[in-house]
């Protein structure tokens, strides 16, 4: 007899958790933080589709940039995120020793290891930015994720940096990334393909 | 390759000081290859730039470029025009680069973002090891390969001295790593050569004025040069 969807992914616990509150500020619910969320094709992307599927909440402050894999994710990418406002960047890959492209979601976690470096001699919190891994079963973990995150940029409140008025930060990384994100056309092109590949 | 790594971002903020717009300048040769100097790195860096003068409230243009090569008139002059419109340059490149832009843009001031620290050889990726001190007068066809003026600690023409034990320096890294102890590596591998009389050999004391102490060293090529 086949587990519940709920029994599994409730029972998994992989990476760091998404909020340390003893560390932290109190939060501050006036502040409606802007999240970026790296989301790989293959796991985390699939993921929050489950989420969806069974109702889970998460918060509406986390918008999701969807990458081939999290190896796409480069330095300049998170810091262009920073610069133009983002409050806080998590990338969310596959688990680890799972990665559809073997190592993508280690070089990720290296390479955001880096950003928070970066991030400390700029004098702001590295705990704007993290790595989470999950796969795409962990619908559960994909909403109990954002949640977590979502609170701890409350707690460590706004980016010093505000965006400009009218801006969105988030379709500006987008755009900056270029073929480096999947965007929405893409997918309906990915799925032409697909669907007539799959018709011969 | 001549390899090089970023100054504390602290610094080169401090370089900023009084200006509206600075140009970092990459070079995409020797530094890029050491992962400190190129476009991707200068576009970093201008990234940070941008993001601590955002978070004082200052008004910061910060652009980014690289040239091939800052350390040849043709490249420079690709990027002639970036660096025109900056009153500022902060430049990646080695200390070659460096110069070669703040001659050929005198009196732009164009200044440091990395210390250039060695030649050196890449010996697995993101690792790189000294190998050469450019000293003027190669003596490794006698040492087997293994440089005694760099990887020496004291550059010791004719070695070991007492501070070696089991094949280790007695000179440990910063952070406590080892050193191998060049003349070892060298004696041992005289001996796979069959070469191990170059061990007794007497060198005579190096003549160092081929290399930087005699001052600054110029090479032309004669039938090279454009007729």
């Amino acid at each position: 007899m086949s587990k519940p969807v709920e029994d599994i992914t409730m029972t998994v616990e992989e990476g760091a958790p998404a909020v340390d509150p003893e560390e932290l500020l109190p939060a501050n619910e006036d502040f409606e933080p802007e999240i970026i969320v790296f989301a790989c094709h293959y796991c985390a992307y699939a993921a929050a589709d489950l989420a969806g599927s069974m109702r889970l909440q998460y918060p509406t402050n986390v918008r999701m940039i969807k990458l081939p894999c999290t190896g796409k994710l480069e330095v300049i990418h998170v810091l262009k995120a920073f610069e133009a406002g983002v409050d806080g960047v998590y990338a969310a890959g596959c688990l680890e020793g799972e990665c559809h492209y073997l190592k993508g979601n280690l070089w990720a976690r290296k390479r955001l290891g880096h950003v928070k470096t970066l991030l400390e001699e700029l004098g702001m919190d590295p705990r704007r930015v993290e790595m989470f891994n999950m796969s795409s079963a962990m619908g559960a973990r994909f909403a109990e994720t954002a949640r977590g995150f979502t609170e701890r940029i409350r707690r460590l409140g706004p980016n010093p940096v505000r965006p400009r008025d009218g801006f969105d930060p988030v379709e500006f990384v987008r755009a900056r990334m270029g073929d480096a994100a999947i965007s929405d056309d893409a997918q309906d092109e990915i799925a032409a393909i697909v669907e007539e590949g799959l018709k011969r | 390759m001549i390899t090089a790594e970023r100054k504390p971002f602290d610094e080169i903020y401090a370089m900023t000081e009084g200006h509206d717009k600075v140009l970092v300048a990459g070079c995409d040769t020797c530094v890029a290859i050491c992962l400190t100097g190129g476009e991707k790195e200068a576009e970093i860096l201008a990234s940070e730039i941008s993001i601590k003068a955002k978070e004082e409230g200052r008004e910061l243009t910060v652009e980014h470029t690289a040239a091939i090569r800052q350390c040849e008139w043709e490249y420079l002059d690709m990027i002639a025009d970036e660096v025109d419109q900056a009153p500022l340059v902060l430049s990646m490149g080695c200390g070659i680069g460096i110069q070669s832009m703040a001659e050929k843009f005198a009196p732009k001031q164009v200044m440091p973002a990395v210390n250039t620290n060695m030649l050196g050889m890449p010996q697995e990726h993101a690792v790189w090891l000294e190998r050469c001190a450019a000293c003027g007068e190669c003596v490794i066809g006698e040492t087997a390969g293994i440089c005694p003026v760099v990887r020496c600690s004291k550059s010791l023409m004719n070695g070991p001295c007492g501070g070696s034990h089991a094949g280790l320096c007695e000179v440990v890294g910063p952070e406590g790593e080892e050193t191998e102890c060049a003349w070892a590596l060298i004696w041992e591998r005289l001996k796979a050569q069959g070469r191990e009389e170059l061990m007794f050999a007497n060198r005579p004391p190096k003549n160092w004025s081929k290399s930087s102490s005699g001052g600054p060293r110029k090479m032309v090529r004669e039938e090279a040069k454009p007729t």
